[in-house]
């Protein structure tokens, strides 16, 4: 059965359009894409996509399910179902569950629960090291095998710069990224927020923008010498940014990802102690917000990525430093990268690239584009329709967004 | 002027008005200490729980006395013995506490902001008996009573704090009180223990001890808060002892 979705303005940028298209869809793949003013049978099913935005499927590449270990804070269906209202297709899910996914038994399990959500794809990522300890590789190569796309130990950071460069080395023979978190646990310290001026005025214990600026730079240089593929995990300083840039300008593998949440609040958005706006990296100051924008605009960062986090209320219904770190962050993206193109702060061709073909080409996902033979994953997305996000909308089992009406 | 307030989380929040009359009404109380019989009725039939997450003698046993003093009932209560060691949370412990309708809870707690999470939480009376680095009222309206005593008016008074600026509540309260009553104020410490962001309290932020005495009409002297440092911030006490003590 064949379905039309008429008259809307399609934009791919892997295809190269940005303009009204009629796309038809049959067996879960596309068809093809036509032209305005094309002739179709009289009974084939039709959506009338006028005035809206028809774009391939969203990726990303940074959220956590949550399942195995955690299943309280989310599952793998919840998690999914989550991302399809968010009109996400496809999804990379962090290896920090309980057990780690560090073995082939996980990765698989990860894997099975996702095709029985039937919903958005899971593509998991691997922990770096066993038990995100630091400390022992993991095999990488039959993790990979079993699935996994890319390597992290995202929540921690790989300290040890031994560990850190054979990572990068024996990653780079699977021809896979190593994704880093990277914020130096050290500087970082007991920081709840980003350090400056609210967290002096709070009397919170900060986090250093120099705390990820020194691990980026660290990183950088070990990518520099080994030739891996580096992937750094939501970037939040100036400085990172600055130091991206100046990499990728020296050719070296290194790409980056930016969070709604860095690029749409600041560390002023704590405000009176609002736990629903601690994740770390923390929320920085305006400058550093600026710096991800520009990096998503120019180049330097590759990915709008959501850190998707979500957490039950017992550990954010209470004292700020003691709160669990993260928001959720899928069913808010689209409108919060869709708010930086009407500032003009991206162009609209940019913003859907960073959420769909380059993120998918970033992990050799076969997702993010609508050309004919892709999958038909596809999300259509209204951008006059005006509404309040609010708890009753979540479909994640979690609802710790700074983004929430009443929050 | 009427007090509308249910909490004292902070002397941020506070207006000048509200700060006077705090500070008028203690020198009123003032002379009870020095009666034979050293009570009045006021809080009589009303119960003040002090809640206490942190080491305290000088804060509690002041807290105590004053609601002793104002005929209320006193509970202590202290981390040490209380249902933390089971693993309660926080506010489910004082909604418990709350539940028995004490009028006003009095919390230190070693993170900041807790006081006012308590205050939001609470339809019961919350005062801040200091939180982490962030605030400690009681402590800066008794400063700012005593500063006040001994030279009449904040107006053209130039204070100089000295020492851990970026772990000390007291410093946080004062600098905020003070500069509020219009008194101008210089800070001093080795750079680990001043917040970078330090001159955007409205203060003076020097390095150097002899040009932040130079002048000043009240000198008040922190000590190092070294529960609170969580890092090597400074050589050794001796060191700290010969470039930023008195």
């Amino acid at each position: 059965m064949k379905t039309l979705i008429k008259g809307g303005h399609l934009v791919d940028p892997k295809a190269g359009i940005d303009d009204v298209r009629d796309l038809v869809i049959e067996n879960g793949k596309v068809l093809g894409i036509e032209k305005p003013g094309a002739e179709y049978p009289a009974d084939m099913n039709s959506i009338d996509a006028a005035g809206l935005l028809v774009l391939p499927g969203l990726v990303d590449v940074h959220v956590h399910l949550r399942e195995p270990g955690f299943e309280h804070k989310e599952t793998i269906a919840t998690g999914c179902e989550a991302a399809v209202a968010g009109g996400f297709a496809a999804v990379c899910c962090m290896a920090n569950t309980n057990p780690v996914n560090d073995t082939v038994a996980v990765t698989r399990f990860i894997i099975d629960k996702a095709k029985r959500a039937n919903l958005a794809k899971v593509y998991p990522m691997g922990a770096v090291t066993l038990g995100l300890a630091g400390e022992i590789l993991s095999e990488m190569g039959e993790l990979k095998q079993a699935g996994c796309v890319a390597f992290t130990d995202d929540g921690r950071c790989v300290m040890d710069a031994t560990i850190a460069r054979n990572a990068m080395l024996y990653a780079k023979s699977f021809g896979v990224p190593i994704a880093a978190h990277a914020v130096c646990e050290k500087l970082a310290g007991d920081g709840a927020m980003h350090e400056g001026v609210q967290s002096m005025k709070l009397g919170v214990p900060g986090v250093p923008s120099a705390a990820e600026d020194v691990m980026v730079a660290r990183d950088v240089v070990l990518a520099e010498h080994t030739g891996a593929h580096l992937h750094i995990q939501h970037v939040s300083t100036k400085g990172a940014v600055r130091l991206i840039r100046d990499a990728k300008s020296r050719g070296v593998r290194v790409t980056g990802e930016g969070a709604p949440h860095h690029f749409t609040l600041t560390d002023a958005d704590v405000g009176d102690y609002d736990t629903n706006a601690k994740m770390a990296p923390p929320l920085r100051s305006a400058e550093d917000r600026e710096a991800v924008i520009e990096g998503l605009a120019d180049g330097t960062l590759d990915v709008i990525a959501t850190d998707h986090a979500p957490h039950e209320a017992l550990v954010k219904d209470c004292e700020f430093e003691r709160a669990a770190n993260g928001i959720i962050g899928l069913e808010t993206a689209l409108s919060l990268s869709w708010a930086l193109v009407r500032q003009e702060r991206l162009t609209r061709f940019r913003m859907v690239e960073l959420m769909t073909w380059a993120p998918a080409a970033l992990l050799s996902l076969p997702h993010g584009t609508l050309a004919p033979g892709s999958p038909s994953d596809v999300t259509i997305f209204d951008p006059e329709a005006r509404w309040v996000f609010g708890p009753e909308h979540v479909k994640s089992l979690s609802k710790n967004s700074p983004f929430s009406d009443g929050n | 002027m009427k007090w509308t307030r249910k909490d004292v989380v902070g002397l941020a929040d506070l207006s000048v008005e509200e700060i006077r009359h705090i500070l008028d009404t203690a020198d009123r109380f003032r002379e009870i200490n020095e009666r034979e019989i050293k009570k009045v009725p006021t809080l009589r039939g009303k119960t003040v729980v002090n809640l206490f997450y942190e080491p305290s003698t000088r804060t509690r046993t002041s807290f105590e006395i004053a609601a002793k003093r104002l005929s209320a009932d006193t509970v202590n209560f202290t981390a040490s013995s209380s249902s933390v060691g089971k693993g309660e949370t926080l506010l489910d412990t004082v909604k418990n506490i709350e539940a028995m309708r004490p009028a006003i809870i009095v919390i230190r707690h070693p993170n900041a902001g807790t006081p006012m999470l308590l205050s939001k939480r609470l339809h019961v009376g919350v005062i801040n008996a200091g939180d982490g680095w962030h605030e400690h009222p009681s402590q800066a309206l008794l400063d700012l009573q005593m500063i006040r005593e001994a030279k009449g008016a904040f107006e053209n008074l130039t204070v100089a704090i000295i020492g851990d600026i970026t772990h000390s509540r007291v410093a946080r309260s004062n600098i905020i009180g003070l500069t509020k009553l219009g008194a101008k104020v210089r800070i001093c410490g080795p750079a680990t223990m001043v917040p970078a962001p330090a001159a955007e309290w409205g203060v003076e932020v020097t390095h150097d001890l002899e040009h932040a005495i130079r002048g000043a009409d009240v000198i008040m002297m922190l000590r190092l808060q070294l529960e609170r440092q969580r890092q090597t911030l400074f050589p050794g006490v001796n060191g700290n002892t010969r470039g930023f003590t008195v």
